[in-house]
């Protein structure tokens, strides 16, 4: 049974987190430190930074302004980001659980362990009930080896990564609408655009120097339109904020079309040409009068009609979105009435015309590409797609009915645990303890496993878990690729090789192949072995990489796929003349009719409760709440709540209040802030334990993306009496 | 050194990044009875000089701006001296090169004025005392009304707060 054997002050005591403040050697200026040109870890837009590395150390930074994506700029995520290397919590060593914590362990033990453990449950219980879970922050290369070692070494269905609990609602709209699976645009198309639709993504805090771009396209004299229940840092200046009430999306984007189909800012040209399934979605689109879509959703009818005023005649506009409107029970159904809003226009695929979803994990684009998730092949291939199967089979030199077919999502992996159907899981960069909903459920399912094996740098909170725990590698330990937001593929450089025995991620996982028999599908000696055969198992499908190279990627500051072939610059800009991914060339116009999110409030929970990100922290901050600074700039979670309300509960600013769900309650101070709907209440979501929001949100999951409903669900809250 | 802070967090996002705006004039070095606090020949007002610095405060309570810092651990004032070990070698300011929005800029004045469609200000008056500084402050073109609270983007006639606030209450 997974469960720790050590109370948690002393886990923390000797795993952390501990706050790093200072760079190994101090603040003395290191002469002959070199630079290396590389990414930063945190967040889909992989702004470019020189890591200054001496003696095989990180001991600072510096911008590299040559960058064309974000020119020098950086968050403080970004400006921080090297005091995670050198860590006194880094993990040095393979480590096995004994009744007493931890110890170390040779790695030919603790592969051997695993090995052995993943033999007796797959022989006991059959081959699914051991399952894996990945990571959207590693390199394409370890997607692409993730998804082969599962599915040839492991032989499971049930593969599934976090890129799940991030933008997979994004994903499935845009293969639903466009054919393809990714952003339609690069960045530098935001400020070319007249019209800017901002729609739960707080960029300021979450993509922070893409403020950048929108801020230029507002000094051209764009019209920024931002949709939030909050009043974000970029909702601040924005020309029209609607805010929203959580999780009521499909309605207000239904309620704008609405108005723009009454007075006619639709190219009928366009939607003739290019695209299906007009009639429907305007028939359905009728009955959202603005007098009603501000009854559902919370927004003055005057806004809505005034964000149509704005969208509908604009010249060029672009429409960007992120999680705030994925992460519910129709979080696939969100994005596609926002993504009719582009169509009826017709503005995309043209210079500052289009749309794009922000990911928001390090490699969002490219880890959900490559065949990590338990629907997928590499080149982002339908691992139900008879056709995709055989050629990826072949490619791999194995029978097509050898190959393990769709498995389980992140979340319903957690659910199969607790049922007793899986009894095994290897997970590498995952923290689901803190990352899944409901994570009491999580916990209980964790201490249910048979065999738990982790692949990790620092001990997160899941990984304490673990049987056993293989000392994996940092982002600036290994190389590779990883593929932005905009479809960029970019490349990391290693800066400094891993510390003590801990080993580079994709190295483990080819050990672990060899010791399951299995070393002949796993012939690589450096990761662009791994690139190569990824870029050739691409070619042909939606996500093509074929044309490129390391050497091609680094001369060009990244190559946008598709790139089929050698010659080919890579595409920044798809659809261009309306030409869409669909094998007829068509796009679609998708009809919802809105409905509640899975858990609306009621008389006992009558208050909405939501989460999101603060600036200076990263998913479940297993490195960001390792790094001084940024702990100091917000070193706990806060509930955000207004002041109307605050005054209705009798709660101060920072009196200790108690959020409460049908599943569980955590206790955290109160920040009263007139920046929030009154009905609504806001935590982030980084943190464990007791004050982790992840106790109370609601692991509904959208029927197509399994995506967990995050954004909206019923609480109440009441001041903690002293 | 430049501190960036909230201008009331209950109230608005809005943060206030402070950096030293180098003035022509500067009130912290004509204050300081050390004369540790020097300007050179670019207008630049540097950061105080170890040697000479006694840890008064008198600059941090001089300065208009709020910018000086006394710190305690060094018994040392310590301010913005626009980064000049980058500057002095043709980079810009650490800040201004990171700033994620770019509210912080560092570069020509004509260029951003092309650029941007606020106004650059380099006067500022406090009480009797008229200032004049190399940093310049972009502020905002005509404005009719911000709105901070956002009940003023909610409809007027939403019953629905004051009903689920009430609930709230029946609810515990």
């Amino acid at each position: 049974m997974a469960t720790p054997t050590l109370d948690e002050t002393t886990l923390i005591g000797r795993y952390g987190p501990h706050l790093q403040y200072e760079p190994p050697g101090g603040w003395k200026e290191q002469p002959d430190a070199t630079l290396v040109k590389t990414h930063c870890c945190f967040c889909g837009v992989q702004c470019g930074i020189q890591l200054k590395v001496h003696d095989n150390k990180v001991v600072g930074f510096e911008p590299w302004e040559e960058f064309p994506v974000n020119r020098g700029m950086l968050c403080p995520k970004g400006v921080k980001r090297y005091l995670q290397n050198e860590h006194p919590d880094r993990l040095l060593s393979p480590m096995v659980r004994t009744h007493h914590g931890f110890r170390e362990a040779t790695w030919d033990e603790a592969l051997d362990r695993t090995v052995t453990a993943i033999r007796k449950i797959q022989s006991r219980y059959g081959r699914d009930a051991f399952a894996m879970l990945g990571g959207a922050s590693m390199t394409n290369e370890k997607a692409y080896l993730i998804g082969k070692f599962a599915r040839i070494a492991l032989r499971t269905a049930n593969l599934d990564y976090n890129g799940r609990l991030c933008m997979v609602s994004a994903g499935a709209a845009n293969k639903m609408a466009f054919g393809v699976d990714r952003a339609a645009n690069p960045w530098s198309d935001i400020p070319m655009s007249k019209a800017i639709i901002i729609a739960g993504a707080n960029i300021g805090e979450c993509f922070p120097i893409l403020t950048d771009y929108v801020w230029r396209a507002r000094d051209n004299g764009a019209k920024i339109i931002v949709i939030d229940p909050r009043m974000t840092p970029i909702a601040r200046t924005a020309d029209l904020f609607l805010p929203v009430r959580p999780g009521r999306d499909s309605a207000l984007a239904n309620g704008i079309l609405h108005v723009m189909l009454k007075r006619g800012w639709i190219d009928n040209t366009f939607i003739e040409s290019h695209t299906h399934g007009f009639e429907e979605m305007e028939k359905l689109v009728e009955r959202y009068t603005p007098q009603r879509t501000e009854a559902i959703t919370g927004v003055p009818a005057s806004s809505i009609i005034r964000a149509a005023e704005i969208w509908g005649p604009a010249e060029t506009s672009m429409l960007l979105h992120a999680r705030g409107v994925e992460h519910h029970s129709k979080g696939v159904e969100n994005v596609l009435s926002y993504i009719n809003l582009v169509l009826a226009t017709g503005r995309i695929g043209k210079p500052g015309s289009g749309y794009g979803t922000i990911t928001g994990q390090g490699n969002g684009q490219g880890g959900r590409e490559h065949g990590q998730r338990c629907n997928q092949l590499p080149g982002a291939r339908d691992i139900e797609n008879p056709e995709h199967r055989h050629f990826i089979a072949d490619f791999w030199r194995i029978a097509e009915s050898e190959l393990p077919r769709s498995g389980l999502s992140s979340c319903e992996i957690f659910d199969a645990i607790e049922a007793g159907k899986i009894r095994g899981l290897l997970t590498i960069s995952f923290n689901p303890l803190v990352s899944i909903p409901d994570a009491n459920r999580t916990r209980a399912a964790l201490e249910k496993l048979e065999f738990f094996g982790c692949i990790d740098f620092f001990l997160s909170e899941t990984g304490r878990h673990a049987d056993v725990v293989l000392a994996g590698s940092l982002q600036e330990e290994d190389e590779g690729t990883v593929t932005t937001g905009e479809g960029r593929c970019v490349r990391l450089q290693q800066s400094v090789t891993p510390p003590g025995n801990a080993r580079v991620d994709w190295k483990i996982l080819t050990d672990l192949a060899e010791r399951l028999g299995c070393k002949d599908y796993f012939p690589y000696a450096i990761a662009n072995d791994i690139f190569r055969e990824l870029a050739a198992s691409s070619k042909g499908g939606s996500a093509d990489y074929s044309g490129m190279t390391y050497e091609k990627i680094e001369k060009n500051m990244g190559v946008f796929w598709p790139c089929p072939s050698y010659n080919h610059p890579g595409t920044p800009r798809l659809f261009e003349h309306g030409r869409f991914h669909h094998p007829d060339g068509k796009a679609r116009f998708h009809a919802y009719d809105y409905r509640p999110p899975a858990e609306d409030v009621d008389q006992e929970y009558p208050l909405i409760f939501t989460t999101g990100r603060v600036v200076s922290q990263y998913l479940s901050g297993t490195q960001t709440r390792r790094i001084g600074p940024l702990v100091d700039q917000y070193p706990e979670p806060l509930c955000e709540l207004h002041p109307l309300l605050a005054a209705r509960l009798g709660v101060a600013d920072g009196d200790m209040v108690r959020v409460q769900t049908r599943r569980g309650f955590i206790e955290v101070p109160a920040q009263i802030v007139r920046t929030i709907r009154p009905d609504t209440v806001f935590v982030p979501y980084h943190w464990p334990g007791r004050k982790s929001a992840n106790l109370l949100t609601n692991r509904a999951l959208d029927p197509i993306s399994k995506i967990p409903e995050y954004k909206v669900c019923a609480c109440r809250v009441e001041r903690v009496a002293w | 050194m430049i501190h960036l802070e909230f201008v009331d967090r209950s109230m608005s996002t809005q943060t206030s990044p402070v950096v030293c705006m180098h003035c022509e004039d500067p009130a912290c070095a004509r204050v300081c009875p050390a004369d540790a606090i020097k300007q050179d020949e670019d207008g630049i007002v540097h950061s105080s000089l170890k040697p000479r610095c006694i840890g008064c405060s008198n600059c941090v309570l001089a300065c208009p701006f709020g910018v000086p810092h006394y710190v305690a651990q060094i018994d040392q004032m310590m301010k913005c001296d626009m980064c000049f070990d980058r500057t002095s070698i043709g980079k810009k300011p650490m800040c201004a090169t990171v700033c994620p929005s770019q509210a912080l800029y560092y570069g020509r004045a004509e260029d951003i004025g092309r650029m941007r469609v606020e106004e650059p200000t380099r006067q500022f008056q406090f009480g009797n005392q008229a200032i004049r500084t190399k940093v310049r402050l972009m502020s905002a073109p005509a404005t009719e009304q911000l709105d901070f609270d956002i009940l003023s983007f909610m409809p007027e006639s939403e019953e629905q707060i004051p009903d689920i606030t009430e609930l709230a209450i029946w609810g515990n």
